[in-house]
């Protein structure tokens, strides 16, 4: 059998008496899209913090490529987990000084052509090269940030509700952009969103956060068969309360 | 000057002190501290190197300066509390401009090793440090707190801490030293500098009082950037952890 791309032992985290994860263990499939939904405020986004080591967690193990992710560099395992966030934060410059940034970090430079072939990958035209990054929409800046965070070909990727702050069209763009990524590449893909709609799209497998507690594990097709109540409510009530 | 003429000089603080009671600005008791204060710190300074001056014992020269190295770093501590060694960061960055200073101009005989040169300058380039460090680690503070998502979008796509704060700890050293810079500008144009007055008033040739003054803006541009410069790189470390993330006590 496949190893698992990234497991979860029985992970927590606190903040002084803030309980904000709360013993979560399973594992994530290699190739998949699996899909984290909860309310706002469960732990999404700091369960994927803890992946890329932008926050440690309290106790429990996470573990990528068979290895403990406390035995990385940390930068090393920030660029094999590859995070696009909501914001889309852009640094000063052009589309062009975006994307070079992850090479130029390591010392070395993104030639032309290779920036032109990320572009093109997320579906934008080579003539937004040199465009400043802050006059560009905000459904082209994400697509920017999706890009610049292929530069480093990281072997998971985590989305953070990255279309949330977007018009349908364009969501529905980056939508069928990383499904055909997923397709094409068989790449790793963590999405959180709190639109169900969009987990039912996308994913092959769900996760239900809920107050720091993953309350339902597996196929997103089987999600409506969950029998915990709090999942049920939250599937019900749509983004919840 | 008498204490008596000096008395009566009292009298600039009675006009202000009636006007912000006619126009009710509420701040008489903060004119009566300020003056209170400067009287009684500036006459114990004034004793304190009247005594160092006649003693004529380096060791005490030394003393003082170690004494005006502390008070610059009692004060500019409490902008760095969140910054973990801010204290020896700030002790070693005035020790070591003081040092470069006077060895420069002691060692170049540009001037003498006495009290009366040493005790001064002192003052004047570790003030300004004082001032400077107070400045960048404001402005670095704001920075971290305004740019909190760049530097952690740099840390998330695999970059190293230093490379993540380089842009908020180069706009903190340059916003910190335009001060300096842009005073050096319009010198002697509006006022004339503090020391160069206090010479001329005291009877110096202003030429000499003028070489003096050049000599002590040099300084203070070569010690503003050598502070901010050295207080950069030693406390960015300390915004982040070892597991190389944005200290939560900065967020
Ligand atoms: N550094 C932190 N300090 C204190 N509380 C935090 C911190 N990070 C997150 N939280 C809290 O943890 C909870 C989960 O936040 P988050 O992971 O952003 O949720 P989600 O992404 O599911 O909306 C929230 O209540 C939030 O206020
Ligand atoms: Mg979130």
């Amino acid at each position: 059998m496949k190893q698992p791309a990234l497991s979860f032992i029985d992970v927590s985290f606190s903040k002084g008496d803030l309980h904000i994860i709360k013993n979560i263990s399973g594992e994530i499939t290699a190739g998949n899209i699996t899909a984290f939904i909860g309310p706002s405020g469960a732990g999404k986004s700091t369960l994927f913090r803890l992946i890329n080591q932008l926050t440690t967690k309290t106790t429990g193990e996470i573990i990528f490529n068979s290895q403990s992710i406390d035995t990385f560099n940390p930068m090393t395992l920030r660029k094999k987990v590859g995070v696009v966030l909501q914001e889309a934060v852009m640094i000063p410059g052009t589309v062009y000084d975006n994307l070079r940034l992850p090479r130029q970090l390591e010392g070395r430079d993104l030639p032309l052509t290779e920036a032109k072939d990320f572009l093109r990958k997320v579906g934008l035209e080579e003539k937004f090269l040199h465009t400043k990054a802050k006059e560009l929409s905000g459904g082209q800046k994400q697509k920017v940030s999706i890009a610049r965070t292929l530069v480093n070909e990281p072997e998971i990727l985590l989305m953070d509700e990255i279309t949330s702050s977007l018009d349908q069209v364009s969501a529905q763009a980056i939508e069928s952009l990383i499904t055909s990524f997923n397709h094409d590449e068989r790449q790793t893909i963590l999405w959180i969103t709190h639109n169900i709609d969009q987990a039912k799209r996308l994913s092959d497998e769900t996760w239900v956060l809920i107050d720091g507690e993953c309350l339902y594990q597996g196929p997103t097709a089987d999600l409506y068969n969950a029998t915990d109540k709090h999942v049920r409510d939250f599937l019900e009530g749509g983004d919840g309360p | 000057m008498t204490y008596f003429t000096l008395s009566l000089t009292l009298l600039f603080v009675l006009i202000p002190l009636i006007l912000a009671h006619v126009l009710k600005l509420n701040i008489e008791k903060d004119i009566i501290i300020a003056t209170s204060r400067s009287i009684v710190q500036l006459l114990l300074v004034g004793y304190l190197l009247q005594f160092i001056f006649d003693q004529n014992d380096p060791l005490f020269m030394i003393l003082m300066v170690g004494l005006i190295i502390f008070a610059a770093t009692h004060n500019a501590r409490k902008k760095g509390v969140n910054i973990k060694g801010i204290t020896w960061k700030l002790i070693l960055t005035y020790t070591t401009i003081e040092i470069l200073t006077q060895s420069i101009l002691i060692g170049l005989n540009i001037t003498p090793a006495t009290p009366q040169y040493v005790i001064p300058i002192s003052g004047m380039v570790v003030g300004n440090a004082m001032v400077l460090s107070i400045l960048f680690l404001n402005r670095l503070t704001d920075e971290v707190e305004d740019k909190q998502s760049q530097i952690e979008l740099i840390l998330s796509l695999g970059g190293s801490p230093k490379q993540a704060i380089h842009r908020q700890l180069i706009t903190s050293i340059k916003a910190s030293t335009v001060p300096t810079i842009e005073t050096q500008k319009t010198m002697g144009l509006v006022q004339l500098p503090g020391m160069m007055s206090g010479q001329i008033i005291a009877g110096a040739d202003p030429i000499q009082a003028v070489q003096f003054q050049l000599l002590i803006l040099f300084i203070l541009l070569t010690t503003a950037i050598i502070t901010s410069v050295m207080l950069g790189y030693l406390s960015y470390p300390a915004l982040f952890t070892e597991k190389m993330q944005l200290n939560d006590n900065l967020k």
